[in-house]
This record gives structure tokens, sequence and C-alpha cells, in this order.
């Protein structure tokens, strides 16, 4: 009987390891590190910004005081700019490129001025934004993550009336199922979609999933446009025998579970290890830390360097006790009586020709829960073939176009760095085709 | 370790700085504190007639730069508000105590012979050093036609600095209203009336800001305000300029540097430019008296890695270097130069000089960042990019070898007036 068990840790200590995991700035530290911001020319962070904020401008406003005039300079440029605050790698973007770092190592918090902005602005109002005069025009958004939100959002501004298909029972995607708890706290992700909502002319359709309740087919003969936000839909499997045992499961599943449920029904494994070099794999090992696993292990096929998690994602790991192992792929599930108690894992390095090859040398690691976290990918089959793709993704133009005219696709499911704000972008970048079409 | 010793017409003190007449020097017990800290002097807050002036409740306003609290700030506080008897007697107690520092008392009376008459022997029993003669309080006072409304006429200036050289052995300091055209004439009447040193600046008359809930000028007093008197290290640069004027022209007159002096470095500039000693105010009241420690060591340090042995050795320094625009020499030529391996790459060089100057900086966009390059045949050497630049040492200012001599605008070819085509 493997040790998974719910309750590990009392409500108190669940609620302090699960509380904001980056607090917000207080009014006087907002004052003090805007007043850092050298209100660069032609600044680098904006270049670093997949969204394009205008940051020098929204810190300098901060610093003014201006602060609805902070956030609106945020907002016009990317409509989630409060998840982005929360969500962003900034330490890979944004910040990364700011002089600051250059001159002293020590960036400007971007996102956490950010943030500061943002929640001013959304703790006053609805919207900040009008809406133009009705076109008539409709438009499907086929998934209410961050990708369509800022499609629908951009197109209602336009007047435009948005309809989005969402094939879950909440809207808000990888914000609201798949980012680690303590970085959305406080609901937040449904908090910023009543936000998106504020506007006006969007209506979510829920539970209704593309290939099952209705096809692109429908859409392009309903709608004016259609936009495919569908994300990545399919959790990697590991190819093992014994995968369906007992305690193994998706990362994605275990995260989405701890947002979705009160965090005293989630079950965790006493010694769990997580396989992936993600971001995904570190908001699953840490958060299996805070519910109260004794022993968590990830194990990484290659080295530091290879990971998608970020420096920053692994030192938050390494302070949550998580232990990163590298150089080691999983060959064999040990499984008794249909519940898995460890992995078996060879090392392994780069040949001569940089092919990730087994040295030969096995190491046990005995666990009561393993999460797998190797990586996902789009659920691409309702389209029957219909769109021209790019790899195992949907082949897009600089307008977000697909090779079917009026059909439009961003956010995961279009090749391209899997980050909210790049979604946002891919969002913001169609609803302003779509609106130059149905204009022309 | 160099001599800090310095003697200010007759007044001697260990050290050249001073806490100048103003709150921090209102009363014994704040002094004695001053004095346990190791400041050379004070010049005590001045001393009125009885009964005590009153007091306004809200008395100071401030102007924070950029996370810098107290850049500038103004009082509209008047002269000490407590009995001359008290003040006389704390004062003597305190001269008593600390017979090696400057006691210099600071006096404002109407300006009749006989009230400066009555009051100057009380003084002179205390047996402190000296007097500084309040011709600067730019507001309330003023109004009562004293303070600055004495230093803005330079006759009643000479008159009042005559009367107290007749009714008191003690050395005179008039202290120089900034509140004027010319910092030369009030100075000149001081000198005619036999100062022995002069003082400057006092502070400048300012509102600070304008409270926009309560639309009032601030410091707000019950719903209204007043304009009060400037001082701290935004004012700086004004009193350098007059006090200069006067090392430049009155080379004999003995001066007392005062005007947002925070560090021993401002310290040092404003004795390289003639002071013989400084009075401080606002840096005290933003950060205690220990300030004293950096200032006397600072100073003393960075004489001893110049060489200077004493503060005489230092003195009047840049005062031959002080000269009239007429007298800088048009052939001249410096040109900006930028490190690449410094540059952080935040353009404010480049878009300073292209919004506003001299578009004589190139931006080419790279990969890895824009690279910004100086053309040098554009640049007119106006230093901008180099005081924007917030990196230090990154873009200095190269002066270029010429082989003309040095031409002044009076000789300059382009001046109709010019020497030569009056001859």
């Amino acid at each position: 009987m493997a040790d998974i068990a719910a309750c590990r840790l009392s409500a108190e200590e669940l609620a302090a390891n699960f509380a904001d995991a980056n607090p917000p700035l207080t009014a006087a530290q907002a004052a003090v590190e805007a007043q850092r911001c050298f209100f660069c020319h032609d600044a680098p962070c904006i270049k670093a910004c997949p969204t394009g904020i205008d940051i020098p401008s929204f810190i300098g406003k901060i610093a003014t005081g201006n602060l609805r005039g902070s956030a609106l300079t945020i907002l016009e440029a990317n409509i989630l700019g409060g998840s982005c605050a929360r969500v962003c790698p900034t330490e890979e973007l944004c910040e990364q490129a700011c002089v600051r770092d250059a001159q002293e190592g020590q960036p400007l918090k971007i996102g956490l001025l950010q943030r500061h902005s943002t929640d001013w602005l959304m703790e006053r109002a609805t919207t900040p934004f009008a809406r133009a005069p009705a076109t008539g025009h409709r438009i499907a958004v086929v998934g209410a993550g961050p990708a369509g939100l800022a499609c629908a959002h951009g197109l209602a501004r336009y007047g435009h009336e948005v309809t989005i298909f969402e094939a879950k029972h909440r809207a808000g995607g990888l914000n609201e199922f798949g980012i680690a708890a303590y970085k959305l706290t406080d609901d937040f992700a449904q908090r910023e979609l009543q936000f998106v909502l504020g506007i006006g002319g969007i209506s979510i359709e829920y539970e209704q999933a593309l290939g099952r309740d209705f096809t692109l087919d429908t859409l392009r003969r309903q709608f004016d446009a259609v936009f495919l936000g569908l994300g990545q839909a399919v959790a990697q499997g590991l190819g093992l025998r014994g995968e369906q045992a007992a305690g193994i499961r998706n990362a994605v599943d275990f995260i989405a579970d701890i947002r979705q449920r009160p965090r005293a029904e989630v079950a965790v494994g006493r010694r769990v290890v997580v396989i992936g070099g993600g971001n995904t794999a570190i908001d699953a090992a840490v958060q299996a830390r805070l519910l109260g696993a004794e022993e968590v292990t990830i194990v990484y096929r290659r080295g530091p360097e290879h990971m998608s998690a970020t420096l920053e994602e692994r030192r938050w790991a390494q302070t949550n006790d998580v232990l990163i192992r590298l150089w080691a792929t999983p060959v064999r599930l040990s499984v008794a009586e249909g519940t898995v108690a460890g992995v078996e894992f060879a090392r392994t390095r780069l040949d001569a020709a940089g092919r990730l090859i087994h040295s030969g040398e096995e190491f046990h690691v005995p666990a009561d829960m393993v999460l797998k976290a190797i990586g996902q990918r789009g659920l691409l089959d309702p389209l029957g073939g219909a769109l021209a793709l790019n790899g195992d993704r949907i082949a897009v133009d600089s307008d977000q176009a697909t090779s079917l005219p009026g059909v439009y696709a961003g956010g995961d499911c279009v090749p391209g760095t899997d980050l909210t704000v790049s979604a946002v972008e891919d969002g913001k970048r169609a609803a302003e085709a779509i609106h130059r079409r149905l204009s022309a | 370790m160099a001599n800090l010793r310095c003697n200010l017409g007759g007044i001697v003190s260990p050290n050249p700085f001073w806490l100048a007449s103003a709150p921090p020097t209102d009363k014994a017990y704040n002094v004695v504190r001053a004095f346990e800290a190791g400041w050379g002097g004070v010049v005590w807050k001045t001393l009125g007639e009885d009964p005590p002036v009153v007091n306004v409740s809200s008395r100071y306003g401030a102007i924070s730069y950029k996370g810098q609290r107290m850049a500038g700030f103004s009082n509209i506080e008047l002269i000490s508000d407590r009995p001359l008897q008290v003040n006389l007697e704390e004062i003597a107690r305190t001269k008593r105590d600390w017979p090696d520092r400057a006691m210099v008392v600071s006096l404002m009376v109407p300006c009749q012979e006989e009230n400066w008459k009555a009051i100057l022997p009380r003084v002179e029993d205390t047996g402190c050093d000296g007097i500084e003669l309040n011709f600067g309080c730019p507001h309330g006072m003023s109004e009562r036609q004293m303070g600055s409304a004495v230093g803005q006429v330079p006759d009643l200036v000479e008159m009042v600095t005559g009367w107290c050289k007749r009714y008191t052995r003690l050395p005179v300091i008039v202290k120089l209203t900034p509140n004027i055209t010319d910092i030369l004439v009030p100075a000149a009447a001081a000198r005619r009336g036999g100062a022995d040193a002069v003082s400057l600046i006092n502070t400048i008359q300012s509102i600070t800001g304008v409270d926009l809930d309560r639309m009032c000028p601030m410091p707000v007093v019950d719903g209204l305000g007043t304009h009060g008197g400037y001082c701290g290290p935004a004012v700086k640069p004004i009193a350098l300029r007059m006090l200069g004027d006067i090392a430049r022209d009155m080379p004999d007159l003995a001066l007392s540097g005062i005007g947002g002096i925070a560090t021993w470095r401002d310290a040092a500039e404003f004795i390289a430019l003639g002071a013989t000693n400084v009075q401080v105010c606002t840096a005290a009241m933003h950060y205690g008296f220990k300030i004293i420690e950096d200032l006397v060591d600072g100073l003393s340090n960075w004489m001893d890695e110049k060489g200077y042995a004493s503060l005489d050795a230092m003195r009047r320094r840049a005062v031959p270097n002080y000269v009239h625009w007429n007298d800088l020499n048009l052939n001249f030529r410096t040109v900006a130069s930028i490190d690449q391996q410094l540059c952080i790459g935040c353009g404010l060089c480049y878009i300073g000089c292209e919004d506003t100057s001299h578009q004589a900086i190139r931006v080419s966009r790279q990969t890895g960042g824009n690279r910004y390059e100086v053309i040098d045949q554009d640049c007119v050497g106006c230093n901008l990019c180099h005081l924007a630049c917030p990196v230090e040492g990154c873009i200095t200012m190269v002066p270029q070898r010429s082989t003309s001599p040095a031409l002044t605008w009076a000789e300059h070819p382009a001046n109709p007036l010019r020497r030569e085509s009056q001859q």
C-alpha cells in the first residue's frame, strides 16, 4: 500500500505554504523601486517583452503617482498584465535586459512593479476600456486561455461580438489550471477573467469541446472569423510498463487538482519523484513539498543548462528542499500489487556526436508517488487535417493566420515559446489582423 | 593630519565647521550636544528684544527629488522665541564649559542706534567670541523692517555694522541676504561699516510647493501658507556663485560660507572659492550632529591626499580661475567620448543629444543591444551626455589639442566691439 495521503499538514501550515510566493510591493517599496528606473531611450526591457509593454513609461508613472496611467500603459499592450506580472519568467525577459542589471547586477523589479500598477487599477475599475460601437461582426474563439482571452478582448474593444468555446468548466486556461497556486493566489485568474470580460461583448460557452460538441466547419459557417487558442491538451507518457499503476500521475493533473480542489483534499506521497526538467516539474515538485511530502526528487535526463525551468525556478525548488538529480532517465517502474514503489533510472551522458546515451549505470529511487512532467502536446485530431501544421503545431503567419482563410491561431498550439505573455501577444496580434480583415 | 584650525576675523575654532544660526543652535541643550559631537563652533540662534517673538506651528517645507528627501529645505520660523536673559545665561554657561569652541551670537533688533547700543554689552558679557548680524531672514522679521529688509538696503547695512563696531569690541560678522540683485553691493556696505567678515548666503525667498488637495502653498499653517527661506543642497550653486563674486572682487574681506553644505567635499569647494570657514544647518537637521565626524576627517584625509597642510594652503585656490564669461577661451574644444566597455545601453546620452542638443550621437542597432557613438565633428562639447550618463566614468569629456592660441570674446573676430577694431 503506497503512502499517499491528504492532510499531511494542518490547515494553518497549508495556508502558510500556499501564500503568495512573491508578495506585492508596498506603496513605499514601489516608490523606491520606481525611482531606480533610468527611463532608458529605446529601452532594452521593452524589446525583451513579448507584448512590448512600454516599461520605462509605466514605471515612470508609478514614480509620479500616476497609477491609473501606469496601469493603462501596461494593459494597452497586454490585457493580462496582471497575471503576466505574476507568472512571467521576468529574469529571462524584461529584467534580464534591464540596464541596471548590467550596471549593478540588480535589475528593476519590473514584474512586481507591473503587479503594483495593475492591482491598483483592478481594485478600482471593472474595466478601464470603452467598447467601440457594435459592428455586427461575430467571431468564435476556441479556448478561454490567455491567447483566447487576449484575442477576445481586443476584438470586443473594436465593437465585435465574441463567443468563446471552452472545453473545461472554468475559463483561464493554464492560469486557472496549470500554474502553481502560490503564483496566482486569491483566485486571481478568475478575478482577471472578470476584468477582461468587463469590456462587454464577450460570452463564454463552457464545456464545449472542439470535435466533440462542434467542428471547425460549423464555426466557419456561423462566424465571421475563428481564433484557435487550443493550448497543449495531452501530457506525454513515459512509455514504460506499469505506467497505469496507482501513484503515477501526470504532473499537470496534480497541479490542476491543487488549483481546483480544497488543498486539504489533495493527496500526496510521502516520497515523490518528479520526472522532467521544465517549470511544470518545478511547480509539481515544490507543491508536493508544500503539501507535506517528506522527500521530493526531480530527475532530469540532461544537465542544468538544458532544463527549460529557469535558474530562478530551480533555486526556488532547492529553497523548498527539493532535490534535483540530473543526467538520469527512467528505465523501469517498480510496481508492487498495482501500486508504484519506485523508479529505476539509468545515468545518461552525451556521446561524441552530442546524442544522449545511457552510461550503463542504474540507480533506484523509492517513491510512493511519481509525477510525469516530460511535456505536452496539442490535441489536433479534431481539426481533421484541415489546417497546415508546423511540426505538431498549427502553422501561422505573422498575423497568426492559419492556412484556412478567416481562421487564426495562437498560444501554445502554435510554434514558439510557451509563455503566458507570448500567448497574449498572439491573441492581441490575431485580434488586430481579424479586425483589419473584417474592416476591409 | 592636516591642520583644520581656522580664524575668521579674529574668531578661532578648532575646525572650520560651525552650526549656522538656526533651530539647531536655539538653546544650550542642542549646542552642548553639538560640541560633544565635535563641531568647531556655533552661531547661536538669533536673539531679539523681549518680549520674544511667537512662532507658528508647521514651520518647515522641503523638496524631495527622486527619492532624495530634503534636497531643498525651507522654513518660516522666526528668531529665538525664548526670553533674552535665558539665552544670554545659557550662552555664557556653554562658552565657559567649552572655551575652545567658537561661540558667535546672532542678533536682530530694530534699526535704532539705542536698541543696538543696549543689547551689545549684554551679549559681550556672556564671554562669546563674536556677533553675527542677521540681515538675511527673508520672512516674518522682514515684514517688521528687520532681517532681509535691512540686508536689502546697503546704507542700513553699513550704518548698523558701524554701530556694532562702535559699541562692542567683539568681531562683527554681517550675514548677507541672497534676495538681492548684486551681492557685491551689500558686501561692500558691510566692509565700509567695518565688518570683520561677511557670512553668506542666508535663505532664499521661496514656496516649496503647493498642496494640491488643500490648494495651499507649503508649509501649510491652518489652511494658509506664506513664503519661507530656502536652503539645503539645492541652493549650494547659488551660494557658491555669490561667495565667489565677493572673493574675486574683495579679496581682503573674510568670508564664512553658508548654503547647502552637507559633506566635506562641499566644504572644500567653499573654502577653495574663498571661504575661511563654513556654516552648516540643513544637513545637521536631516541627519543629526554626527555628520561632523565625516566632515572633519573627510576634509582632513582629502587635504592629506592633496598635500594641503592647512586650510590656508588650499583657501582661494579656485578664485583665480573664477572669471567672467568674456575671459573664457573660445578656441578651447572638448569632445565627448563613450567607453563602450562601460556602456550599459540606457540611451540617455543619445536621446538628450538627439532631441534637445546637437544630434552628435549615432545609434546602431545591434544584436545584444544598441551601440551609441559620438560623431566627433558634430559634438560641441556641451557636457549634456556626460552629465546624463548614469555610469560613472563611461562618458568622459576629452579636451582637444588646439593649434590656435587662446581667444576670448573680447578678441574674437565675430565680436563687433572687439579690441582690435577699437584700436
